[in-house]
């Protein structure tokens, strides 16, 4: 019989092993402030293990608290990392923390809580798996919690966590805990399909987040580091369509032409036929090449270069698809807007479009609605975004793109909006339909559009008709007092000074009204 | 092309590929969108990983852009023998920079201390070769895992004229859509290592053979004590206080920079699996050994504000 001299050794280089097969798991912490997110999460860490003894000392530094259990300390600091968020206490930008344990890699985007900050909130949003959503015990559900569920699941995020913390602050009460998870389901249907599990847990005595709580024996469902290891995450893109986006083209040679890109959905096989969007022109994959070698077949995730069997025009911003399942081109796409940017954001905003590798020139069209995310993402008809709002409206690009509904596909329904003089990213966009008919390229028909837009405009949104001839009577009112006086003053008579003035309140009434509406049209001096 | 060899046939996909791709994908995204490239290249082990993933990201050509190695001249000797020889064996250009003001007033981190030295010669003289050469974007090896204020630094960061970093100003980057426009004068450090820790980074240089400076394996090296740091007696630069005597100790290190300013770690390491298992078992984090990073809390934060990479 073969005895192990230190079985602690054999145990590791099992783990080790097992490392290099480990999947990764993307999830977002949030939480309103003081719900206990920096501290849950340096808990988590801390049970795990993973907190490391120089950082511990460094804690120790920062806290002053030099002496003492180590349970102790205040772990939320491991997590505010500018001097301005230690300054102040609480979490400004998205930070990502890594941990692994045996099972799983984790990259953790430690959201802040603010809505001002929000903007970070659905950033780290966007590439996570899972969202961990923690509610304050003593205070339930608040406003910012049902926000952050909705933009979770707006974003496609598949599985919340909800952690119900602070629970040795009401006595572990497990009426506390279920009223606030029949609340929160109360709320849910609004999130969609998602799969919520509730959580009892204690940041500051560690139950329920790696340890179980002797505390709640009636709860029986997983503790917070069970349910982050066991989480399906294969990846939703695998049975989607073959979509890849041209990122460079690669030409160390004059005989190798090849599409360097990042699989966003889908597999793809040598011999494949495919289609170049927006083009529109077909061919066969010849090979999959990478530094490895060639391969067989290669999927979602993967970074590959492509080589095409036929002489097609492919470049840069070129999406590569399954010939039977193409993306959607159109050059108008219905879109969900998260508006990020300082100022507003409203019909007839022009801004850079990033949609996977394509880049193109998009005006914001109307009708646009609010998604509002405090009456529970009720939709309403506005005329303008505010920062941090969500809304629907219509883009119109200067240029057909090929893209997909979000729902079907996060990467290649996803797009960003680029200020054009600060260079800024003001908006994260969700494609929700792309098949309007494209708008012939046509210049005439295009001209006529934008002459019709204009005229559209010209009794449209931001100045009500109502007001414009409110502000013409009453200028008009004020002029015609002084012409009158002046036409008195000039020729004594008070009954053509008189006829002078009222006729032309008539005709001025006119002219302001008209001269106001194509100023309207101009944005000239605008600040 | 038929009849091509198919080596690998892609089963799962671990997080390590994962990686692996989602680095490759930023520099494709970073030659694709910026005028100028360069990768900066310290002969450390995440550089090696870097240039690693350079080499497959533009296969089967040469990666589209230089390296550039920014040198203290108080390197291992070690590390630039390693640099040289890499460079001729994968045939990239390599740029090496010294800051010759620097080096004319004499500045070391023996004489002058690990704070002026740094900012002369790192950060100054980084700020230098890359005004000299005209780059918008420069590819780094730096992790988030590494410092508390690099968590929060975007893949894209972006620096002003002055190479100014602004925490406060940062651009954010939902899914993989990054935002390459520069205001005039800016410029952007690319961080495509952002998302791996220093265990990833060794489990893939066990997992793909990458060759790295020998001085990550443990061997018997001379080294003095001076307070809790072992540090290696690589030149006759290095004054010895009086009674010091070098002593050959089995000795590696988990980071490399400048040679007085790097700690080496007593250990027998003498494999990447045996690393591997070191760093697993390891209670103390890699910046410990570095000298400059224990300047105060915020430090880091401060010296990227200022240029540092």
């Amino acid at each position: 019989m073969n005895i192990l001299a230190d079985p602690a050794a054999f145990a590791r280089d099992a783990v080790l092993y097992n490392h290099e097969s480990k999947s990764l798991l993307r999830f977002i912490a949030c939480g309103s402030v003081d719900h206990g997110k920096s501290s849950l999460l340096g808990r988590l860490l801390f049970d795990a293990d993973l907190v490391l003894d120089d950082q511990i000392e460094a804690l120790r530094k920062d806290t002053g608290q030099l002496t003492g259990a180590v349970e102790d300390l205040d772990f939320s600091l491991l997590f505010d990392g500018l001097a301005a968020e230690r300054e102040q206490k609480i979490t400004i930008d998205l930070a990502y923390r890594f941990f692994a344990t045996e099972k799983r890699k984790f990259i953790v985007a430690d959201a802040p809580g603010h809505e001002q900050y929000t903007r970070n909130m659905a950033t780290g949003a966007s590439t996570a798996d899972l969202a961990l959503i923690l509610v304050n015990a003593q205070s339930g559900l608040t406003q910012q919690t049902r926000r952050h569920a909705l933009i979770a699941a707006t974003l496609g995020v598949h599985h919340l966590v909800v952690a119900v913390n602070k629970m040795d602050l009401v006595a572990y009460s497990r009426a506390t805990f279920e009223a606030i998870e029949t609340e929160f389901r109360k709320f849910s249907d609004r999130l969609g399909g998602v799969s919520i599990t509730f959580i009892p847990v204690s940041a500051r005595g560690g139950d329920n987040v790696v340890k179980r709580s002797p505390h709640m024996a009636w709860y029986r469902g997983p503790t917070l580091l069970e349910k982050l290891e066991t989480v399906d995450v294969t990846p939703r893109a695998a049975n989607q369509a073959f979509r890849m986006a041209v990122q460079w083209v690669s030409r160390p040679t004059p005989d190798f032409r090849g599409y360097c890109g990042l699989i966003a959905g889908g597999e793809v096989r040598p011999g494949m036929e495919v289609i170049v969007q927006p083009s529109g022109q077909r061919t066969r994959i010849a090979s999959i090449v990478t530094a490895d070698g060639e391969l067989a077949r290669a999927g979602t995730g993967q970074s590959v270069t492509l080589t095409l069997a036929d002489d097609v025009d492919v470049s840069r911003g070129d999406l590569i698809a399954d010939v039977a399942r193409p993306a959607e081109v159109s050059d108008r796409i219905d879109a969900r807007i998260f508006w990020m940017g300082q100022g507003t954001l409203a019909p007839g905003s022009r801004f850079h479009i990033k949609l996977g590798t394509a880049s193109a020139a998009a005006n914001i069209s109307g009708p646009m609605h609010l998604i509002d995310l405090g009456q529970d993402a009720a939709v309403t008809p506005v005329d303008r975004l505010m920062s941090n709002e969500f809304g629907l409206c219509r883009l119109e690009l200067d240029r057909p793109l090929a893209a997909d509904r979000y729902g079907a596909n996060r990467e290649t329904g996803s797009f960003i909006l680029i200020d054009a003089e600060t260079h800024d990213t003001v908006a994260m966009g969700l494609v929700e339909n792309a098949s309007a008919p494209a708008l012939t390229p046509d210049k005439r028909d295009s001209v006529v559009r934008s002459v019709a837009t204009r005229i559209a405009r010209l009794f449209g949104k931001n100045e009500t008709h109502g007001r414009s001839i409110a502000k013409a009577i009453s200028w008009r009112a004020t002029g015609s007092l002084d012409t009158f006086v002046i036409s008195w003053i000039i020729t004594g008579n008070t009954a053509i000074a008189g006829s002078i003035a009222v006729t032309e309140i008539v005709t001025k009434i006119l002219f302001y009204y008209f001269h106001e509406r194509i100023w309207a049209l101009a944005s000239w001096g605008r600040r | 092309m038929n009849d091509a060899t198919i080596t690998k046939a892609s089963g799962t996909h671990s997080y390590l590929d994962q990686l692996e791709a989602e680095s490759i994908h930023i520099m494709r995204e970073t030659v694709a969108e910026c005028d100028k490239t360069v990768m900066l290249y310290s002969i450390g082990k995440d550089s090696s990983v870097l240039l690693h993933l350079a080499m497959k990201a533009f296969y089967p050509g040469k990666p589209p852009f230089p390296l550039l190695h920014v040198d203290t001249t108080w390197k291992f000797r070690e590390m630039i023998d390693f640099r040289d020889r890499r460079a001729r064996e994968l045939g990239v250009d390599l740029l090496v920079h010294v800051n010759q003001d620097g080096v004319a007033r004499g500045i070391g981190p023996v004489s002058h201390g690990s704070e002026l030295h740094t900012d002369v010669m790192k950060t100054q003289g980084l700020r230098q070769a890359l005004d000299l050469h005209g780059f918008d974007a420069a590819i780094g090896g730096a992790r988030r895992d590494e410092d508390k204020s690099r968590a929060k630094e975007r893949i894209f960061s972006f620096r002003n004229a002055h190479h100014r970093w602004d925490p406060k100003r940062q651009r954010p980057e939902p899914w993989r859509l990054f935002n390459t426009h520069k205001r005039k004068g800016e410029s952007i450090r690319v961080f495509p290592l952002s998302n791996w820790t220093e265990f990833d980074v060794w489990l893939y240089i066990h997992r793909e053979n990458i060759p790295v400076v020998p001085l990550y394996f443990a061997k018997p090296r001379p080294v003095v004590k001076r307070g809790e740091t072992l540090v290696m007696v690589d030149d006759d630069r290095l004054p010895l206080e009086p009674g010091e005597v070098p002593q050959l100790r089995n000795v590696r290190f988990r980071t490399l920079g400048c040679y007085p300013l790097t700690g080496a770690i007593e250990s027998t390491a003498i494999s990447t699996e045996n690393i591997l298992r070191e760093t697993l078992d390891s209670r103390y984090s890699e910046r410990r050994d570095r000298v400059i990073d224990q300047d105060g809390s915020a430090s880091m934060e401060r010296k990227k504000q200022e240029g540092y990479f």
